[in-house]
């Protein structure tokens, strides 16, 4: 019982994530909705590094979020740069890589 | 190198033995290191080929005392008690050695390992894994398949003479060399030859085998193409270097034949031993011995210059002069000689020199001794005349081993290293001074006056040659004529007249021709333009050296009797006979063939001095006279040569070689090259070019198949069709490809999907 209430969290967490992810046309929005999934997969990582008494849990936790800092500095780089080149930032313009 | 105190402990030691290989080895390493480190040395090489060599000659030195002290004290052992045996002995040896003496004496001590081996050892782990008993059945049968080839040494009286020969001289070439060849500009090189030239020879000289033999024969004739040709700039060097090497392959086809119907004959065995005994015991036929020693004298004839193949060695003189002292002193020419005296008993069975009366070793010997000493007389080269006089002499040692005075060969073979190599070199030292210049008549004349020291050793090694009592070349000249057994009391193998009268002939000749060369070179007037000035220290040390050997060494081998009437110590007869008679011969000596030593004769002694004196008094006078006349001359202008015309006749003969040389390159190789020539041209225009159209024409048709149905039909259809299949499923795949970010991610989190349903419900 003390486990599941988390990986509920989490796993709605997760799904509003990449909900966002995939509707959202806003490019720091899109960004946004990527922290929503990796605070989910702290959680989790917390959750269960609690449930068997194990730090290991934590230390992951702590890397993930040093690595979504950095994510999102190179993000919200990439969405000013896409700003400013097209006073825009809708993710659904930016499809030069269209074959 | 070594101290005196472990020569001392050596004498009763045969360390020695054990370790001779040692003395080919130091040379051969020289030649290496010369050549891989010599031009960054401050010497550039050369002090490591003169230690090398010094070291060898040390080392051969010591074998040599070794070995006699063997043989002494063997005498002594033999005559313990009584002092009167050891004359006995001397007696006995004397007179044809029956009885054990001979086998008693010194035997050959032969050091051999594996040098390589055909099927043995993988034959017998493989037999052995099959099973053991087979191995064993194959081992007992003897040499079955597979057989091994050992590598040795051989020291006996002979090996061990030959090698203090070659180091000394060897040596003195070295150190000589070292001023004459300097600011050369291949001198580093050519002292790296030096080396090996001698390794090869010393190498040759040790070998226990006749497979080893042939290896080290092949070497010193490389070595010998090599050094003739050191000027190879110049086109007569370059020719002379490769007549010397294809006419000494005319000779090394006999040597193979010889070689291998002796190792069949003999059983298969290369051993040198072996095939001796086996050739004395009467194992190998008579017959098969004769058909081998023919063949051996073919490579006899063209590596110690035998008439009529002896036309590279006065070419030879294209090369530096030591390294013509070396060849005709002590390496390269010698080995022929060599050749006859290690495999003697061959010889002597196969041509049946016992009680015989001409045999072709002694009537080659006889003719090229006369041949070469005729042609002497008409060069103008220094260098030329003796060349001539090597062939000459060299005729002289194989006419000696042919009439089977063993001994006398052998013996004339050493006194003539000593005054050769003194004779070359000072011809060398003569050059030194006239402009390096080898004509006598054009640039020489006069010089005894300029250079002493050159002059007197010439002097003596002219005298030695010419056979002036006591000189060396005296003693071993009368052995020889001696060992024919023609004049009366001197008993020996048999009656060999015509051989005899060669040598007489010879004696004669000898003496005038040098005569002629001393008067043009160093009497008369100076007729050259250059500044003679006497040699540097290394150049007249070596010369003074080899003068003393050649006044010294005859006395090695003085007879009874002239020891008696003397006073000497009677010990001091013979002993260049004792030493190097125990030898390949040992067992041969000893044995029932009927093989004995001459009876020397104070009249013949005499007869044959008189001979040489007064031939050589003539040519003095004929000079003198000429001198007279016109001191700037050197020949008769209305001499008996232009007045007469059958002595017109003879002297161009002699001029021209006896025509041997256009006989060789007009009648032999220009009557063989145009009809081979045209044979090749017709092969080449029918049978080759034929095959060639053929071949083009057929891979012409074949083009055409190919670029009609397999170039057009398979290939290109197929990368046609792989250039379609390309376009079609790019076509499909660019659909994928929106360059939605969102897309990408839904098809990413979707497969993420996938695989973890994946690994819940099947896993």
């Amino acid at each position: 019982m003390f486990l599941n209430q988390f990986l509920f969290l989490a796993a709605a967490l997760f799904c509003i994530g990449i909900y966002g992810v995939l509707a959202r046309r806003n490019g720091v929005l899109v960004l946004m909705s990527i922290e929503l999934i990796l605070n989910s997969v702290n959680i989790n990582l917390v959750a269960f590094g609690a449930y068997h008494g194990h730090i290991a849990g934590q230390v992951f936790a702590l890397f993930v979020i040093a690595v979504a800092a950095a994510e999102v500095g190179v993000g919200l780089a990439i969405v000013l740069l896409i700003y400013r080149n097209r006073r825009s930032i809708d993710v659904a313009e930016a499809n030069l890589l269209k074959g | 190198m070594f101290a005196t105190e472990e020569v001392a402990e050596l004498a009763s030691n045969p360390w020695i033995y054990d370790n001779i290989w040692l003395i080919p080895a130091l040379p051969a390493a020289s030649f290496v290191l010369i050549l891989f480190f010599g031009k960054r040395l401050p010497y550039k090489g050369a002090e490591i080929g003169v230690t090398a060599v010094l070291a060898g000659f040390v080392l051969a030195l010591i074998a040599t005392f070794t070995w006699i002290g063997d043989i002494e004290g063997v005498e002594e052992g033999e005559g313990e008690g009584e002092h009167a045996l050891a004359a006995d002995i001397q007696l006995a040896a004397e007179e044809g050695a029956e009885g054990g003496h001979g086998a008693a004496r010194g035997a050959p001590i032969v050091n051999e390992t594996e040098w390589f081996g055909i099927g043995t050892d993988a034959n017998q782990v493989t037999l052995g894994t099959a099973g053991a008993e087979e191995a064993v059945a194959e081992e007992s049968a003897g040499r079955g398949e597979g057989f091994s080839i050992p590598i040795g040494t051989l020291v006996d009286g002979q090996s061990v003479m030959l090698l203090f020969v070659v180091t000394f001289i060897s040596s003195l070439v070295h150190i000589y060399s070292t001023d004459y060849v300097d600011g050369d500009r291949r001198y580093t090189h050519y002292f790296a030859f030096l080396s090996l030239f001698t390794a090869s020879m010393l190498f040759m000289v040790l070998a226990s085998s006749t497979l080893q033999l042939i290896v080290g024969w092949e070497l010193v004739g490389v070595c010998s193409f090599v050094l003739i040709g050191h000027w190879w700039e110049e086109k007569p060097n370059s020719d002379a270097a490769v007549k010397a090497f294809l006419t000494n392959r005319v000779g090394d086809i006999g040597l193979l034949v010889g070689m291998s119907i002796l190792y069949f004959a003999a059983d298969r065995s290369f051993s040198i031993p072996r095939i001796n005994e086996m050739a004395v015991s009467g194992a190998i036929g008579k017959s098969t011995l004769t058909i081998a020693a023919v063949c051996l004298m073919a490579a006899v004839m063209s590596k110690s210059g035998q008439f009529i193949l002896h036309t590279w060695l006065p070419d030879a003189m294209a090369g530096p002069t030591p390294v013509s002292a070396l060849i005709h002193a002590a390496t390269m020419v010698v080995a022929g000689v060599y050749l006859i005296g290690r495999l003697y008993p061959v010889f002597y069975v196969g041509f049946g020199i016992s009680g015989g009366t001409l045999n072709l070793m002694a009537f080659l010997g006889g003719l090229t001794t006369v041949g070469g000493g005729l042609l002497a007389f008409v060069q103008r080269d220094i260098k030329k005349v003796l060349a001539y006089s090597t062939v000459s002499q060299l005729g002289y040692m194989v006419l000696a081993l042919g009439v089977g005075a063993y001994t006398a060969g052998m013996f004339h073979l050493f006194t003539h290293a000593f005054f050769k190599a003194c004779l070359f070199l000072g011809a060398g030292s003569v050059s030194h001074a006239c402009h390096h210049s080898f004509d006598m008549k054009a640039d020489m004349g006069g010089l005894r006056k300029y250079m002493p020291k050159t002059f007197w050793t010439f002097i003596i090694g002219t005298a030695a040659l010419a056979g002036i009592p006591p000189l060396a070349g005296f003693w071993s000249k009368d052995e020889i004529l001696v060992g024919a057994g023609v004049f009366p009391g001197t008993g020996g193998n048999g009656t060999f007249t015509i051989p005899f009268i060669f040598g007489m002939i010879t004696a004669g000749l000898t003496a005038a021709y040098m005569t002629r060369a001393v008067w043009l070179t160093f009497f008369g007037e100076y007729r050259g333009h250059a500044h003679p000035h006497e040699s540097g220290p290394r150049i007249t040390t070596p010369l003074i050296i080899l003068a003393f050997m050649a006044v010294v060494v005859g006395f090695l081998n003085m007879p009874t009797g002239f020891v008696d009437t003397l006073g000497l110590p009677s010990g001091w007869a013979h002993r260049f006979e004792e030493w190097v008679e125990p030898s390949g011969i040992a067992s041969f000596v000893g044995a029932d063939n009927g093989f004995t030593h001459a009876e020397p004769s104070l009249l013949l002694a005499i007869l044959a001095s008189a001979v040489a004196l007064l031939s050589g008094f003539i040519v003095w006078r004929y000079y003198q006279a000429l001198y007279a006349k016109d001191p700037k001359a050197t020949e008769y202008t209305d001499g008996i040569a232009s007045n007469n015309a059958l002595a017109a006749a003879g002297h161009r003969v002699l001029e021209e070689k006896y025509y041997l040389d256009h006989l060789y390159t007009d009648v032999v190789a220009g009557g063989t090259k145009g009809p081979v020539a045209r044979l090749a041209y017709w092969l080449n225009q029918n049978v080759l070019d034929g095959i060639v159209d053929g071949a083009a024409k057929l891979s012409v048709a074949v083009g055409r198949f190919a670029y009609r149905f397999i170039d057009q039909g398979v290939v290109d259809r197929a990368v046609d069709s792989s250039g379609l299949s390309a376009l079609a499923s790019g076509g499909f795949l660019r659909r994928i490809q929106t360059g939605q970010v969102r897309e990408y991610a839904a098809l990413m989190f979707g497969a993420a999907a996938v695989l973890a349903a994946v690994f819940i419900f099947a896993v």
